[in-house]
Order: structure tokens, then C-alpha cells, then sequence
């Protein structure tokens, strides 16, 4: 069963509709990550869940309960869950103060209260701040005392907006070690808003991409990363790769579509005559600068058209008749010499490629999984 | 000239000596204003917070008035009690009409506007933020409105020192429903103006200068908050 379930929840601020018809399952356990550009209603539906808000209409279940809008039900609900706002609020009080609240609002004894902030300080690196004024905490520290806060109350649910936001990468680190020690050790459900991909592929079971204030996709993260439900959700994810065509073989399981120019293949059960939009992700493409010998099905020659450097890895775009989308590491755009002009051979598996169908904007994966 | 000089010689001697007669209507003074900052502040900061948690009809007008009583003459506030506590007034039979004790509850009228408007301007400078992270930690409403003010501390604590101050220095209230009794009523402020209007300055200065020492500490006091 499970332990948050929001059915049909829609919620406006006066004329702005944030959330539309969200329904959504969260089991006892489970990480689940919400992914989405800023403004799209993350923060919104995490409020609702942690009944900061009232929903402008829906309903959210806790434990096969169903919310009521007022009284004390909302409270005590609200005190088996904790939310970390995404930018850290610290009161004007001690470290220890700060992370004692909760549980002094929970009516927790003085020496069982003390035991737990002292061993939540050490286990976030606190221990030494134990006296200071949480106002002269850094950022990074603020936020880990705003987790630590949150979890001393041993909550079933946690809620992250946001939790490594504008952070630097150290103190990113320490905060998802603090989340993964969550998962693993306290079995805790945890609802995380992030608009950084990596940390929804790592952390959560499960993750829903929420669009426009609607949620049109939920999977795990290679569904949601590598088999997208349609265009938007493609380009969100990272598939940069977008290329329309039209279905005009299937062999054995093997599609051939017509982009206009070139013929790509792809793994799918599409029918012929279906109109598609090809989809491919840049780091599943590689770059050679002869043609070789391999097991990718799909190689196009094409001049490339600019080079950018994204730290270890350059972003490389290759015209190849339609514009294709590469990245390579730093060390391979050294090796080929990448720069604008250069004839280049672009290579890609016919499994490496997802193949969303137009008309309804229904993904093809489930005739793949056949 | 040499009649001032001498008025202050003579009142900085019963300073030094720490003469009865000033210690006593000293000590009177803060006792009155201390009780009637401390009933003032226990009615009003519950009472503030309350105005600023719940929405109702008619807040923001309340508030313009609440802040409109800001500069209540004292003269008016000791007519209002006088009224009530004569022996004709709905408060006659208290028979407590110049006695501390009525001065106390004017002091009270006097500073109330000034406790609940700068308590609630205190509690507005509390973000949001902070409503909503001890609301998401399982705070109730009683225990968020606690927060606050802790948060709001050296506002709120402003806000009692600045009512102290202004029910310290007022005459007109404490003059007017205190009847400056000798040795039972008579406190700094209506001390002075009387001893003055005798011609009898050195105790008019002494006092003054202990007034002035008071207002002074209390400045302190709320500058080194008000940097906080």
C-alpha cells in the first residue's frame, strides 16, 4: 500500500494554475524524485504534500487516510514528516537549539532529546557547532543543520526542495552522503524536488517529470532518461538529439526511418507509415574520424559545426545532413582534433535510439519491451 | 545665577548621599512603571501575536488606530482614568483613585498602543520562511507563535523598553490620578514639576538628573538591541 498516494490534485494562486490533475503513489521506502524546470510547480506540490497549503481541489491520502482540510488530524499528520525548504531557514538560536525544536515540539524528554542532537551533530559534522549562533553558519552548513533538523524527528516521510541547490560540490557530497545515510539506515520515504539530473538518477527509485504543472512521466530513472514518454520530456532529460521521420521498414524488430536525407535504424515494433520523432543522447554517440568497423548499426559522415567545452566533456555539433548532438570527453576532442570544418563519423547503436510517435505522443517502448 | 549654582551643588550632594527622601521617590518610580510595563507587556504581546496570526475583518484598521494611540497625551489618558475611578465613576467603589495602584493601570493605557503595534511590526519582520519551517517541523500554532517572538526577541524587547521609557517620563497621568501624595504617591516626574513650581530646585535637579540617567541606560539599552 501506499503511503502517500495525491489523487487528481489541482491547485491555483488566484488566476495561476500551478498543479493540474497531479495523481501520484508513493510507497513505504521509496525515494522519489520530482524533476522539473523552476516554476513548474515542484515546490507547490511538496508544500501540499507537508499540508503547508490547502489543494484548490484533489485529494492526498497519508497511510490510506485521507487529509482533512483543518483541525488537529492535519497536525499530528504533519509531525511524521519533515520538509527542508530549499533555502535554508535557521532560527536564531543555537546549532543545538535549531535542531532540538522538533523534537521539543514533540514533547521528547530533555535527556532523550540532547542524546539525539548530539549524535545527529556528529553524524552531520556539526559537533563543533554545537553552541554558535546558526545565523553564522555558511551555507553549506546551514543546509545540513536544516537535514539534520529534519531527521532527528526521525520523520516516515522527509521532503527536499532542493536540497544541494547553489551549493559547492563538497558540500553537495556531504549532503547526499547525509540522504543516502537516510535511505539506507533509516528505511525512510523521502519526496525529493531537483532539477539536477544526475541526483535523480542516483538517489531515487523512482522519479516523476513534472511539466507545466502536470506530471507526464513517472519510472524508474532509465525510463525516464533513456525511453522518454514524448518530445518535451526528451528535450528535458537531456536527449538533444530530436530528429522527425517516418517509419518505412521493420525487420525482425529492426526499423528503418526516413529522416528526409539519411535513413536512421532503430530496436522497435513500430509499424510502417508511423510518423516518428527519433530521439538520441548525445553521450550515446560516437565520433571517429574514419569509418570503422562496428556493432553500431547507424553511422553518418557530417562536418562538425562547433565545439563547446563543458569541463571534462566537449559538447560537439556535427552537421551530418540534420544537425546531431555529441558529447565526447575532453581527452577524445584533443585526440580528433575537434574543431569547426573537421569531417567527422558519427556513430550510434539502433538500441541507443527511442522512437516517440507523433500523433499521439505515446512512446513506442512498451512494443520494444514486447 | 549663583541660586542655580548653588540648587546644583546642593542636588548633586543628595545624590552622593543618597539621600531618603530622592531614593524613595526614586524607587517608587520604578516600581510603578516597572508593574505597569510588566501587566502592560504580558497583555500585549499574546495580544499582538494574536492580531498578526489571524485575519479577520477590520485588522488593518485596527492597526492604524492601534498606531494612531501611539501619541495619546497623557493628560487624556489620566482624565479617561480619573473618570473611571472618581467616586461617581463606574469604578468609584475600587476606592483605589490615588494610589499607585490606579496609577499603575494608567501607565498600562498609556503604553498599550506602543507594546501591541511594535509587537506586531515585530512579528511581520518574521519571514515567512520561518512560519513555514516550524510549521513543516510539527510546530502547532501556539508553539510557531513562541518561535516567533523568540525570533522577534530584540524587537519585542525594544518595544517593552521604549514603554517603559515613555511611562516613566509621563507627569500628566501619573499627576492627575495619583494626586502626588507625599510619601505615597509622588513619583519623579510629578516631584519635579512641583518642587519647581515651589522654587525649591534642588530636588527638582537631583530627580532631573536620575531622570535623565534612566532615559540615558535605556537608550543604551536599545541601541545595543537594536544592533543585534
Amino acid at each position: 500500500m501506499s503511503l502517500i498516494k495525491v489523487v487528481d490534485l489541482s491547485h491555483r494562486y488566484g488566476e495561476r494554475r500551478v498543479l493540474e490533475n497531479v495523481t501520484l503513489s508513493i510507497a513505504k521506502g521509496e525515494v522519489f524524485a520530482l524533476i522539473g524546470p523552476t516554476g513548474v510547480g515542484k515546490t507547490t506540490l511538496l508544500r501540499l504534500i507537508d499540508l503547508l497549503e490547502i489543494p484548490s481541489s484533489g485529494e492526498i491520502y497519508f497511510d490510506g487516510r485521507c487529509i482533512p482540510e483543518s483541525g488537529k488530524q492535519r497536525v499530528e499528520i504533519r509531525r511524521r514528516m519533515a520538509f527542508v525548504l530549499q533555502k535554508p531557514q535557521v532560527f536564531n538560536l543555537s546549532v543545538y537549539d535549531n535542531i532540538a525544536c522538533g523534537l521539543r515540539w514533540r514533547g521528547e524528554k530533555k535527556d532523550r532529546t540532547k542524546e539525539k542532537v548530539d549524535r545527529i551533530l556528529e553524524t552531520v559534522d556539526l559537533r563543533g557547532y554545537k553552541n554558535r549562533n546558526a545565523r553564522t553558519l555558511s551555507g553549506g552548513e546551514a543546509q545540513r543543520l536544516a537535514l539534520a533538523r529534519a531527521a532527528v524527528v526521525e520523520p516516515e516521510v522527509l521532503l527536499l526542495d532542493e536540497p544541494t541547490a547553489n551549493l559547492d560540490p563538497i558540500s553537495t557530497e556531504k549532503i547526499e552522503q547525509f540522504i543516502s545515510y537516510l535511505i539506507r539506515q533509516r528505511n525512510t520515504t523521502i519526496i525529493m524536488a531537483t532539477h539536477d539530473m544526475s541526483q535523480g538518477q542516483h538517489l531515487a527509485d523512482k522519479i516523476g517529470v513534472l511539466l507545466n504543472g502536470r506530471i507526464v512521466q513517472i519510472g524508474d530513472a532509465r525510463e525516464v532518461f533513456r525511453l522518454p514518454q514524448d518530445e518535451e520530456v526528451a528535450k528535458f532529460v537531456g536527449m538533444e538529439n530530436i530528429i522527425a521521420g517516418r517509419v518505412t521498414a521493420n525487420a525482425g524488430g529492426i526499423v528503418m526511418v526516413d529522416t528526409g536525407n539519411n535513413v536512421i535504424q532503430a530496436v522497435s515494433g513500430c509499424p510502417v507509415g508511423e510518423e516518428v520523432n527519433v530521439g538520441i543522447r548525445p553521450e550515446d554517440i560516437i565520433l571517429a574520424l574514419s569509418k570503422s568497423e562496428s556493432s553500431a548499426r547507424n553511422c553518418f559522415r557530417g562536418e562538425v559545426a562547433k565545439v563547446t567545452s563543458l569541463g571534462p566533456v566537449s559538447r560537439v555539433e556535427i552537421n551530418c545532413g540534420f544537425p546531431l548532438v555529441a558529447l565526447v570527453t575532453r581527452i577524445s576532442a584533443e585526440e580528433l582534433n575537434l574543431q569547426n570544418g573537421r569531417e567527422v563519423y558519427a556513430s550510434f547503436k539502433a538500441a541507443g535510439v527511442h522512437l516517440i510517435r507523433k500523433e499521439n505522443r505515446q512512446n513506442l517502448s512498451w512494443q520494444r519491451r514486447q | 545665577m549663583t541660586e542655580i549654582w548653588h540648587a546644583l551643588i546642593r542636588a548633586i550632594e543628595l545624590l552622593v548621599s543618597l539621600d531618603p527622601e530622592v531614593m524613595e521617590i526614586v524607587w517608587r518610580s520604578l516600581r510603578v512603571t516597572g508593574t505597569s510595563c510588566l501587566l502592560a507587556s504580558l497583555l500585549c504581546l499574546p495580544l499582538g501575536s494574536l492580531i498578526h496570526f489571524y485575519n479577520f475583518l477590520g485588522k488593518r484598521a485596527l492597526i492604524n488606530i492601534i498606531q494612531t494611540l501611539f501619541s495619546l497625551p497623557t493628560v487624556i489618558v489620566g482624565l479617561f482614568v480619573f473618570v473611571l475611578f472618581s467616586r461617581a465613576g463606574p469604578f468609584g467603589e475600587a476606592g483605589i483613585l490615588f494610589t499607585p495602584t490606579v496609577m499603575v493601570i494608567g501607565q498600562m493605557i498609556l503604553i498599550t498602543p506602543l507594546l501591541l503595534g511594535f509587537t506586531i511590526s515585530a512579528l511581520s519582520g518574521v519571514s515567512k520562511e520561518i512560519v513555514d519551517t516550524a510549521t513543516s517541523l510539527g510546530a502547532s500554532g501556539f508553539q510557531t507563535a513562541l518561535l516567533m517572538l523568540k525570533e522577534a526577541r530584540f524587537a519585542v524587547l525594544a518595544a517593552v523598553i521604549m514603554g517603559f521609557g515613555r511611562a516613566l517620563s509621563e507627569v500628566g497621568c501619573a499627576m492627575m490620578v495619583g494626586g502626588n501624595i507625599k510619601g505615597f504617591t509622588r513619583v519623579i516626574t510629578t516631584t519635579i514639576s512641583l518642587e519647581t513650581s515651589k522654587g525649591e530646585l534642588e530636588l527638582s535637579i537631583a530627580l532631573g538628573i536620575i531622570l535623565l540617567l534612566l532615559a540615558l541606560v535605556i537608550n543604551l539599552a536599545l541601541n545595543r538591541l537594536q544592533q543585534r
